[in-house]
């Protein structure tokens, strides 16, 4: 039976009985699910809840089960980046993330189903098949964390990790109707985390309550001296879970509600605008001017980093291999029938756009919008708190209906990737339903300045039901 | 005495240089004690590139780096970064090398060698670190091979890449500028030169001036030298019979002393170089003059010194300061003995027993040759018995004062041959007339005679010698 509870609440569950049992009834309603959105449960799960439960343990997340997206490596737990190149592939070691989910005590119960190497606004491009939205079987849960995202908006899990490249955190959470977070770049180290595009991607948590984000950061942010990107700054994330946004100012990139965007969806998103300035906050329109260029450079530099990133998956040491009589040959049918039709148009156009005549014109160029984007965040925020906008144009969209036509899909990231490519952190929060399916509320702060949108996150779940609605679809 | 360069000969060397003196690789913690390892027991995920896996950079490095840098008079770069170089080889674990691109660590430099006409500056265009690859081996020759092993313990180590410009102009100068080059990496103490793998050369060639071709893989300093001389010989060749020498990079097939085309520029590789993201630039224009400050004194200052302090000639201060230990070993001795003196029995004499059993400065004591060189100074033995004292302490080991003692090579000793001369031809005046009559052989009589009065002390060939020069008198 699904059931929806935050941290605290499963806390209490586990007082109440045990991890073992809590875990357990998770295992059960996995066992049940018809989302697709786990891609392995861990056989390892019940023990760690039992060794809970026979020690002891003083962790934040003692007992609390976690369901973690399969880029994010976990040893002696399948990570394949849901392709069938890395079929068979388990990790001999723990992501920096999960040593320090281990270490608070969390139950690592599966892994979740993603779009292929985290490419993609769908988690159709999956080996394992699509997930599908708890709200509307019949539609996408958004991605490329869209089996972190549906699994929560199900009951499934309480809380998951997942990874944001363009949006993939965001966007399956604003499709699912859940809170997910987007941190600073260098916020949370990304060692483990299988790269696509290095140096925009970061590790965000998913919950049901913005609290448990914050709880979330509290364990897995930090520094780490194996990722030379993270960063060193002490905070401490719940101490932001105040209901508390009186003088906040707000500032509303008239940029993000462009041409294609649903009118419901602008509504929603406008309603929960005057919803602050209800609670105390004041809001301006602000510009940035380099949007329309961002979709352009986000997509040269991620394709570019991902051809290099995947270069190493050539069937020599582990995964899927395809025999040939010598090397070349072994390694080019292995990446050949290995790597879905996605990954495959990214890698090619990466090589294309990192190659000797097209340098200058394509990355180099991409490079440079990013530095004007990036100004366009800093003037923009010198000014106001948070910038408010749609995570998504549109609510979620039907299976099938754009897997043939990538350029359609990529559209759907605009309001997402600028977020990475400034490297600012961004939350998205349930803000209302368009056609009855989630609508989600961006929330953009300054570099680590994650306390300001928690705040701000909070108080408007505190102060409205959007949070609460649940997907009518699950059982 | 100007060299004229006949035959346009230009030669640029890229030398991989490995540091193997670090503890850790150059991206992770493994340790760099690989060399008498199973295969694959020194790795990590990160250095296997395993999904997931980010690199760190080794501080060490960087500061060993600069280093190199400064000791090769190379402008030190503010601020360095790394890149990616990508192409697909078995033994690249990542389907990159994590390399240094536009912001190399060092930048211009140069190296002061003999050249063909006296002191020869060769240009050093930059100097670079990146790392290691995996170490592939085939089971049988490379093109005939059931399989391939991997063994990725030298994958991550640390290379300092070091180009020079295309200043040579023979083999000869080559040869000169690796063995300067090495010489002033061991004053360093940042690599062990002796390990395989430590020093790895590719080869720029040209001749009349033309278009130059790289020759890759030569793993040695003679191999280097062959390898020059065969592609020199082989482009003049080719130009005489009415070819053109094309941009191309060749193989140096080591067991045949030849060069191999393996492809042209058409077939040149795009390594689509691009900023390595998860590795931030590093500022390293900070950390000069600290690194500056370990610097030791490197071999043109010291052999400028030896001449100094010591008074050696040009030759014997540069025989003695090319390698640091026996530089280090001569002035030990110096301070014992006098210091040219010490200079004469460690450069002329013993370098020479020791290369000739290609035996290092450390298979001989500053107390023993300290010894030897006292007891040739106090007029106690002959300078011969001084290098016989040297040889038997390397063949069979042993003190110098033993060996004396045991050989009887003390000069009293020279006393008793003398006599035992004097009296054998004084006892057999018949064996002295049959010689002087032209008995060849009554000479042996009268040595076997000396021999038989110094009880086998004397050396045969000494006393042989010795009843000659009587005889002759």
């Amino acid at each position: 039976m699904a059931a929806w509870t935050d941290i605290s609440g499963i806390r209490q569950r586990i007082a109440d009985s045990s991890a073992e049992e809590v875990t357990a009834s998770y295992i059960e309603t996995i066992g049940k699910s018809k989302i697709n959105g786990f891609t392995t449960v861990s056989e390892e799960a019940i023990n760690a809840a039992r060794e809970i439960d026979a020690n002891g343990h003083e962790g934040p997340l003692a007992g609390v089960p976690i369901a973690i997206k399969e880029n994010i490596s976990t040893k002696g737990l399948s990570t394949t980046c849901s392709s069938k190149i890395l079929q068979g592939y388990v990790p001999p070691y723990d992501a920096h993330v999960i040593e320090k989910l281990k270490e608070a005590g969390a139950v690592i119960i599966g892994k979740t189903n993603m779009d292929e190497f985290a490419m993609g606004t769908s988690t159709e491009s999956s080996y394992y098949g699509p997930t599908f939205n708890p709200w509307d079987m019949d539609r996408v849960p958004g991605g490329s964390s869209g089996g972190s995202a549906a699994v929560v908006a199900a009951g499934e899990v309480p809380v998951s990790l997942g990874s944001d490249t363009g949006g993939s955190v965001r966007c399956p959470a604003a499709y699912c109707g859940v809170v997910g977070l987007k941190p600073t770049y260098g916020c949370i180290s990304r060692y483990g985390l299988i790269s696509y595009a290095n140096s925009l991607e970061q590790i965000g948590p998913l919950s049901t309550s913005v609290a448990d984000i914050a709880t979330i950061m509290d364990v897995v942010a930090g520094y780490d001296n194996r990722d030379s990107t993270s960063i060193n700054r002490e905070n401490t994330y719940s101490d932001a879970l105040k209901d508390d946004v009186n003088g906040l100012k707000i500032g509303v990139p008239e940029e993000y509600f462009g041409e294609g965007i649903d009118e419901n969806v602008e509504k929603a998103v406008w309603d929960s605008i005057a919803k602050f300035e209800d609670m105390g906050a004041t809001y301006e329109k602000v510009s940035m001017p380099h949007t329309k260029y961002a979709l352009a450079s986000y997509y040269i530099i991620a394709m570019s980093e991902a051809s290099s990133n995947l270069a190493r998956f050539d069937g020599t040491r582990y995964g899927y291999r395809v025999e040939g009589d010598n090397w070349h040959v072994m390694a080019s049918k292995t990446r050949a029938e290995g790597f879905g039709d996605e990954v495959k148009r990214r890698i090619l156009l990466g090589t294309y756009a990192l190659s000797a005549g097209y340098h200058d014109k394509y990355y180099l160029k991409a490079l440079k919008v990013r530095t004007l984007v990036k100004q366009d965040f800093d003037k923009a925020l010198s000014n106001v708190d948070v910038l408010m906008a749609p995570t998504m144009p549109a609510p979620a969209f039907k299976i099938g209906e754009k897997i043939d036509d990538p350029l359609s899909l990529y559209l759907a990231d605009v309001n997402t990737v600028p977020i990475n490519l400034a490297g600012v952190p961004s939350i998205s929060v349930p803000c209302g339903l368009a056609d009855g399916m989630p609508v989600g509320l961006q929330i953009i702060g300054k570099h680590f300045d994650e306390n300001a949108i928690i705040r701000a996150a909070y108080s408007f779940e505190q102060n409205t039901d959007h949070n609460k609605a649940r997907p009518p679809e699950v059982e | 005495m100007v060299y004229e360069n006949p035959d346009g000969v230009r030669i640029g060397l890229e030398v991989h240089v490995q540091l193997n003196k670090l503890n850790t690789k150059l991206f992770c913690g493994c340790s760099t004690e690989y060399h008498d390892s199973e295969p694959n027991t020194h790795v990590c995920p990160v250095c296997l590139g395993l999904p997931g896996s980010l690199p760190v950079i080794n501080e060490k490095a960087v500061e060993y780096a600069i280093k190199i840098g400064l000791a090769l008079n190379c402008s030190i770069v503010e601020q360095t970064q790394f890149h990616r170089k990508n192409y697909y080889y078995p033994d690249l674990p990542k389907g990159f090398q994590t390399t240094q691109y536009d912001f190399p660590i060092a930048g211009e430099g140069r190296i002061i060698i003999e050249g063909e006409d006296g002191e020869h500056v060769v240009g050093i265009t930059r100097a670079h670190m990146e790392e290691d690859p995996g170490r592939l081996q085939h089971m049988g020759s490379i093109d005939r091979s059931k399989g391939t092993l991997i063994n990725y313990n030298r994958s991550g180590m640390t290379l300092i890449e070091i180009v020079s410009e295309p200043d040579m102009r023979s083999p000869k100068e080559a040869r000169r500028y690796l063995d300067k080059l090495r010489s002033i990496l061991d004053y360093l103490d940042v690599f062990d030169g002796d390990l395989e793998g430590a020093m790895r050369v590719d080869a720029n060639v040209s001749v009349h001036w033309g278009e130059r071709v790289e020759v890759k893989n030569i793993s040695s300093f003679k191999g280097a030298e062959r390898a020059l001389l065969y592609e020199i010989m082989r482009q003049k060749n080719h130009i005489r019979r009415g070819g053109e020498i094309v941009l191309e990079t060749r193989h140096f097939d080591e067991a045949r002393g030849v060069t191999i085309s393996m492809r042209t520029k058409e077939e040149e590789h795009d390594y689509r170089y691009f900023p390595e993201p998860d590795l931030v630039p590093l500022r390293v224009a900070d950390r000069v003059p600290k690194v500056r400050e370990t610097l030791p004194e490197l071999p043109d200052a010291k052999r400028e010194r030896f001449m100094e302090q010591y008074g050696l000639g040009e030759t014997h201060a540069r025989a003695l300061t090319t390698e640091i230990k026996v530089a280090n070993f001569f002035e030990e001795v110096a301070a014992k003995v006098d210091p040219k003196d010490a200079a004469v029995w460690v450069s002329d004499i013993l370098k020479g027993e020791l290369n000739y059993r290609e035996l290092s400065i450390d298979a001989f004591t500053v107390e023993d040759i300290v010894a030897v060189v006292e007891l040739v100074t106090a007029n106690k033995i002959t300078e011969k018995s001084a290098v016989e004292i040297i040889r038997t302490v390397l063949d069979d080991g042993g003190k110098p004062q033993e060996i004396v003692e045991a050989k009887g090579l003390l000069k009293v000793e020279d006393d008793i041959v003398a006599t035992a001369v004097d009296e054998a031809i004084a006892e057999n005046p018949e064996a002295v007339a049959d010689y002087l009559g032209g008995k060849e052989k009554s000479l042996n009589f009268l040595v076997g005679k000396v021999m038989q009065k110094t009880k086998g002390r004397a050396d045969a060939r000494e006393a042989r010698e010795k009843v000659l020069a009587k005889l002759n008198e």
